[in-house]
């Protein structure tokens, strides 16, 4: 069953288009993610199917509903995860939970039971009772998360869910929503880390600029949008450009980067065994397999855009 | 009014639950601090009727009404000044606390994501208001009671009259919030909210006033607070009265309905 159709989506904020026309399908139980530099529209997606931001133009329906006319409804049946932790500082940890379930007319027993087993699977039972701004920053995001679930959602819409977090906090928030995955939630993220669309997503979908770019899962997009495998080289000396010229012909591709050359090769060492036997020397050589951030920089480019 | 606009903006379907689960969630805000700021705003009112209405009542000696009746100055001042104090407990609930939320605590934007609408919130927000708000009215008809500066049955009257000024104050000061830029924005307002105390029939009755600043008086809100409780507690109320509730029922609907509106285009972009 799709939860979410969306055709054209267009949103427009004054003369700036944040979102341009994009199609998408997600189906029941999926993890489906938003790939993207910062400003390429998926925070403005999230917030539309979220039903907090009007479409601009383009047809959009969630849980088989409109957002223009059926928000609440569809709100009812959305748990959502923001990008900026928004969680009541004026309450406790638990009351964060239980006031935030009465908002969607949980009844106050249920509400206490379903904290209380919430907080058991964020890992924060021990600090039921503490304010929120105590809180480190992975334990607000864990609760923000377990807030998301209070009403049982049929879709989680995370945005960045593990921005900004230390490696621990990161592991814990994935182990969790993996979880969730398991459990069969649907789940919907938006992310600029690699390794979190691949380790998370079943599918994903690549945002420049408002636009859709790439579509498919990860390992399918690493295939169609680099080689199986990346090596990367570094020579001693000022500049790296002499040394391009040399490579040139080595693999599907020689990308040049200010500190070091990539060669996008099929066969990693048999391309390393090429560069000694053109007598080039490098300081230091890596052979790696590719990954979604190849297929992600090479997709949207590496000019940086804020 | 309220019947007219009202149904346009909510279907009534689950919205009064969604309003009352944001009094639910400002109920389990409420700390032991919150307790002084109450008591203060009780007590605000009752040191003005001592120290005006007594105080310089003394001097002023008694007041001869519009319609000919002779009337301590207590029993002039002690109606106004619940009017005014349910205008003050309604804006600083409504104001502040609510620009608050909506700015820097960002409050709204998560219940934005629950079914909760705008209006929904606005509503709850200002029903909690008027819960502070009555709280107060009550205590101080208690002590007018007490004084002898009205009858009990008058009391009871007057205290929906100051619930209504509530309920209008509560309006307005959501629907001014939302136009707030900064907190600075917020001196302008107690300006006005001062002005307002001093020159609405409050100390002095407005036909004193030359025609001119009579007439502006008589359209601010404050005035016809005043001159609804005024008119209940002191006796003799009349069509004017029920001009007054008219007025203040399209104050209330009117803020409301702004209120509502300019939330949800700054929330929901």
């Amino acid at each position: 069953m799709t939860l979410i159709h969306a055709r054209g989506l267009v949103k427009r904020f004054g003369d700036f288009t944040a979102v341009d026309g994009i199609d998408v399908d997600v189906e029941r139980g999926e993890a489906f993610g938003f790939l993207g530099p910062n400003g390429a529209g998926k925070s403005s997606t999230m917030r539309m199917i979220g039903c907090v931001s009007p479409p601009t133009d383009g047809v959009l329906r969630i849980l088989d509903l409109d957002p223009r006319t059926d928000g609440p409804r569809i709100r009812a049946r959305l748990g959502v995860c923001p990008q900026l932790d928004n969680l009541d500082i004026e309450l406790t940890v638990r009351e964060n939970l239980t006031t935030y379930a009465r908002f969607f007319g949980i009844p106050r027993r249920v509400a206490r039971s379903r904290a209380d087993e919430l907080l058991e699977f964020v890992q924060l039972t021990e600090r039921a009772d503490s304010k929120v701004e105590p809180l480190s920053g992975g334990m607000k995001r864990r609760l923000t998360i377990a807030r998301a679930m209070v009403n049982e959602p049929d879709i989680v819409l995370l945005d960045e869910p593990t921005t900004g977090l230390d490696p621990q906090a990161r592991h814990l928030v994935w182990e969790r929503l993996f979880r969730l995955k398991q459990q069969g939630v649907t789940l919907v993220l938006t992310t600029h880390y690699m390794d979190e669309a691949e380790q998370l997503c079943d599918r994903l979908v690549v945002m420049d600029g408002g636009r859709i770019v790439a579509e498919g899962s990860p390992r399918a997009l690493i295939e169609r949008y680099s080689t199986r495998e990346v090596v990367e080289l570094r020579f001693h000396g000022e500049s790296q450009d002499v040394f391009a010229d040399k490579l040139a012909g080595l693999g599907e591709r020689v990308e040049v980067l200010p500190d070091r050359i990539l060669l996008y090769v099929s066969d990693g060492d048999a391309a390393v065994a090429e560069v000694h036997r053109r007598s080039l020397e490098p300081a230091s050589v890596l052979v790696r397999r590719s990954s979604l951030e190849d297929v992600f920089l090479h997709l949207t480019g590496r000019t940086l855009v804020d | 009014m309220i019947t007219l606009v009202l149904p346009r903006l909510v279907s009534f379907e689950g919205a009064g639950r969604r309003s009352g689960a944001m009094v639910e969630r400002n109920a389990a805000t409420l700390r032991s601090a919150y307790w002084l700021v109450m008591l203060a705003g009780f007590i605000e009112p009752v040191l003005y009727l001592f120290s005006i209405g007594i105080g310089v009542g003394a001097l002023v000696g008694d007041l001869t009404l519009p319609d000919g009746r002779v009337v301590e100055y207590a029993t002039f001042v002690a109606p106004a000044m619940l009017a005014a104090s349910a205008m003050s407990g309604a804006l600083s609930e409504t104001t502040f606390n609510f620009f608050g939320k909506m700015k820097f605590m960002r409050l709204y934007d998560g219940i934005l994501a629950t079914p909760v609408r705008p209006i929904e919130i606005a509503l709850g927000e200002l029903a909690w208001a008027m819960i502070r708000g009555n709280l107060y009215a009550a205590a101080f008809l208690v002590v007018m009671v007490v004084m002898d500066l009205t009858t009990a049955g008058a009391a009871v009257l007057a205290f929906f009259a100051a619930a209504l000024v509530g309920f209008a104050f509560g309006g307005i000061g959501m629907a001014v919030s939302t136009f707030m830029r900064s907190w600075q924005d917020f001196d302008l307002l107690s300006s006005a909210q001062f002005a307002l105390f001093l020159f609405s029939g409050t100390f002095v009755p407005a036909q004193d006033y030359p025609p001119v600043l009579r007439w502006v008086v008589e359209v601010t809100p404050l005035y016809r607070s005043v001159d609804l409780i005024r008119s209940i507690t002191l006796g003799g109320a009349g069509w004017v009265q029920v001009l007054d509730v008219l007025y203040l029922l399209a104050v209330f609907a009117v803020g409301l309905t702004v209120a509502g509106r300019r939330m949800e285009r700054q929330l929901c972009k």
